[in-house]
């Protein structure tokens, strides 16, 4: 296979096996089998994809073989071929657990073909190399991702889906103008053209406002201060599966945006929006914890996590150094594993003891030590406990911050490492360690609660993705080269721009 | 799904008569601006546009029952069926060993120099959009016009 069709093979299999899965819908079983062998076909492509770019650096193609930058360019460098593969292991992992979560009503109404539909315009956004395109695969997004959202439709459901895609519809709104605005100034859509023809408009004042509406625009996507209010109204309402696969990539398909937009494009008044990033990431990070521990619900206590930690990602992108945006990265990726794997956690929490409410729970810790210690894995990696993988990639942000004289961010960063510490420590206590309010009785195994061979459904995902979780974290050495060799991509764009108009033919 | 105010919904006689007349032109506006997308301004997302707004107009004074039967197939499987047709255009490229979504001429007639009636893949693709668009939004309005 050439290797530019590799650049297309995770969309393709992705719609693909969304189309497969719609005509089996009446037979949920199959089409459940479906949709994981599609996961599966598709991570293997974006692991073919990830060596590819890893041997050989950033490769494109041109759709519709319309030279660039008048079609639409598919680019991966280092920083997409990871966000792609990551969409593959998560795309397996929470496709075999939907298999035991999901009811089968759901899976009628084409709970398979909307996850697949979102896999794909996730896998589209970070492999487009056009900005309108870029457009274009948020609304694939947000269109499939409002379909799981209110797929069942419980009143708690439309009331958090509408929430959600009324905000979201603003930031869209907000991302198109800003696009319109950039290709007046400089006639191009093409980020790599993007990227040399910005050094030519002479009107910087305007090119800062176009960057702060793709900062409000990508802001409320990726849930940032003082836009993230959606986030917790709706994560806490659909099944466990869908929060879950939300939590891994919907807002990180925001951040990713932002550090391309912000690496590549507008890089000329560095002094002013990168000093905004950084005061959004301080904010985020101390808003998003002190939210999280007010909580008592388990996936309201997690949605607000999920804020704080964008917050890192951002300050990674505001220090715009390489060890910060690698920083960035890794944390990127190990808050995908960790953040999505407690969810899938809060989900078997509640099949057991009964609810998710941290209240009304307890006493796992005695009935399933197994899962107690898949918990403390995941849990302890996102307080950043060494050697597990939150503590390199809070050790490289706030070692970047220090390096940079930003004190004030370095300090942030390490008391909000506390207290997420504090939150995951409640977790622990309420929902492991002190007694079941109801006794004994209140905790069932996994094997009661799920008869049959189902728990493995559950559980397996819940094992590997705590696997590569302290994979991450022994290993830390390579995979932070490998980042660094990414982040260096993003301060140095020329392969990204010879890839793009350099592979010709 | 039936509405429950099926019944007592309010009908005009003028909605109800100027729409026989101006859904089946728009439905035909609509395939022409599918066509024209070929090589000039249009395509099939604002001809599905253009198709999906006669519809809504048929469901307004008709009622979405009597809508999803002239339609004749249901919506979702509409917008599966374009988003097939796209998908296969565009695999024609690879599997000639071209990029992705490259269009392939096939020309009838003519003299090799212009002339005679070309067709390709791009039709294909086009066709798929108008039918994902008119399958995904008749979906979400008639879900909406038939809960409230």
């Amino acid at each position: 296979m050439k290797p530019e069709l590799l650049l297309v093979a995770p969309l393709v299999i992705a719609f693909a096996t969304g189309i497969a899965t719609f005509l089996a819908r009446r037979r949920p079983r199959l089409a459940g089998a479906l949709s994981v062998g599609g996961a599966a076909l598709l991570l293997a492509a974006a692991l073919a994809l990830l060596a590819q770019v890893v041997a050989a650096g950033p490769i494109a193609t041109q759709a519709a073989n319309w030279p660039a930058p008048f079609g639409i360019t598919f680019v991966a460098d280092l920083l997409s071929a990871i966000m792609v593969a990551t969409t593959g292991v998560m795309a397996l992992v929470i496709a075999v657990y939907a298999l035991a979560e999901i009811p089968r009503p759901l899976e009628s109404a084409g709970f398979h073909t909307f996850y697949q539909i979102l896999i794909g315009g996730v896998c589209g956004a970070f492999l487009t190399g056009d900005l309108f395109n870029l457009y274009v695969w948020f609304e694939v997004n947000l269109m499939a991702s409002f379909a799981l959202l209110v797929l069942g439709g419980s009143r708690e459901q439309l009331d958090g889906g509408i929430k959600y895609v009324a905000i979201n519809l603003v930031a869209t709104a907000m991302f198109l103008v800003a696009v319109a605005v950039l290709y007046g100034l400089t006639g191009t859509l093409n980020m790599a053209d993007l990227h040399q023809s910005v050094g030519r408009v002479g009107d910087v004042g305007l090119l800062t406002v176009v960057a702060c509406l793709f900062l409000l625009g990508f802001g409320i996507k990726s849930a940032v201060f003082p836009l993230f209010f959606w986030l917790p109204a709706s994560y806490h309402t659909p099944p466990v599966t869908v929060s879950a696969l939300f939590a891994a990539l919907l807002t990180k398909v925001g951040v990713y945006a932002l550090i391309r937009v912000f690496t590549l494009i507008f890089t000329r008044d560095v002094a002013f929006t990168h000093t905004v990033l950084l005061v959004v990431a301080g904010l985020t990070m101390v808003t998003g914890v002190l939210g999280a521990v007010a909580q008592m619900q388990v996936r309201r206590l997690l949605a607000f996590h999920i804020i704080s930690q964008i917050g890192y990602m951002i300050m990674g992108l505001a220090l715009m150094t390489p060890l910060a945006l690698a920083g960035a990265i890794y944390f990127m990726l190990h808050n995908i594993l960790a953040k999505a794997n407690l969810f899938l956690i809060s989900g078997v929490m509640r099949r057991t003891a009964g609810s998710f409410d941290l209240g009304e729970i307890g006493g796992l810790w005695k009935a399933n030590p197994a899962l107690a210690l898949l918990f403390a894995v995941a849990a302890f990696s996102l307080a950043g406990m060494p050697p597990l993988s939150g503590f390199w990639g809070k050790l490289l942000l706030i070692k970047a911050g220090l390096d940079a004289e930003s004190y004030a961010i370095a300090a942030v960063a390490l008391t909000v490492g506390l207290l997420t510490l504090y939150s995951m420590v409640k977790i622990w206590n309420e929902g492991f360690w002190k007694p079941h309010p109801a006794g004994d009785g209140g905790v069932v195994t996994l094997a009661a609660a799920l008869p049959g061979g189902r728990v493995w459904l559950l559980m397996a995902p819940i094992v590997v993705l705590a696997g590569l979780t302290v994979a991450m974290g022994l290993f830390a050495g390579p995979v932070v080269r490998v980042m660094l060799t990414a982040a260096d991509q993003l301060l140095n764009s020329d392969a990204y721009v010879a890839a793009v108009f350099g592979s010709g033919r | 799904m039936t509405a429950p105010n099926q019944g007592t919904r309010p009908t005009s006689l003028i909605l109800s008569a100027a729409t026989r007349l101006i859904a089946g032109l728009m439905l035909m506006f609509s395939v022409f601006m599918l066509l024209r997308g070929h090589n000039a301004p249009g395509g099939g997302f604002v001809g599905g546009l253009i198709a999906v707004t006669a519809f809504a107009l048929y469901a307004k004074s008709r009622g979405t029952e009597e809508a999803r039967r002239t339609l004749g197939l249901p919506p979702e499987v509409i917008a599966v069926a374009g988003l097939g047709c796209a998908l296969g255009a565009g695999l024609v490229g690879p599997l000639l060993g071209r990029p992705f979504l490259t269009g392939q001429w096939l020309v009838i007639g003519g003299d090799g120099h212009g002339g005679g009636f070309a067709i390709s893949n791009i039709v294909l693709f086009d066709i798929g959009v108008y039918l994902v668009v008119v399958g995904a939004v008749l979906t979400v309005l008639f879900a909406l016009e038939e809960e409230v």
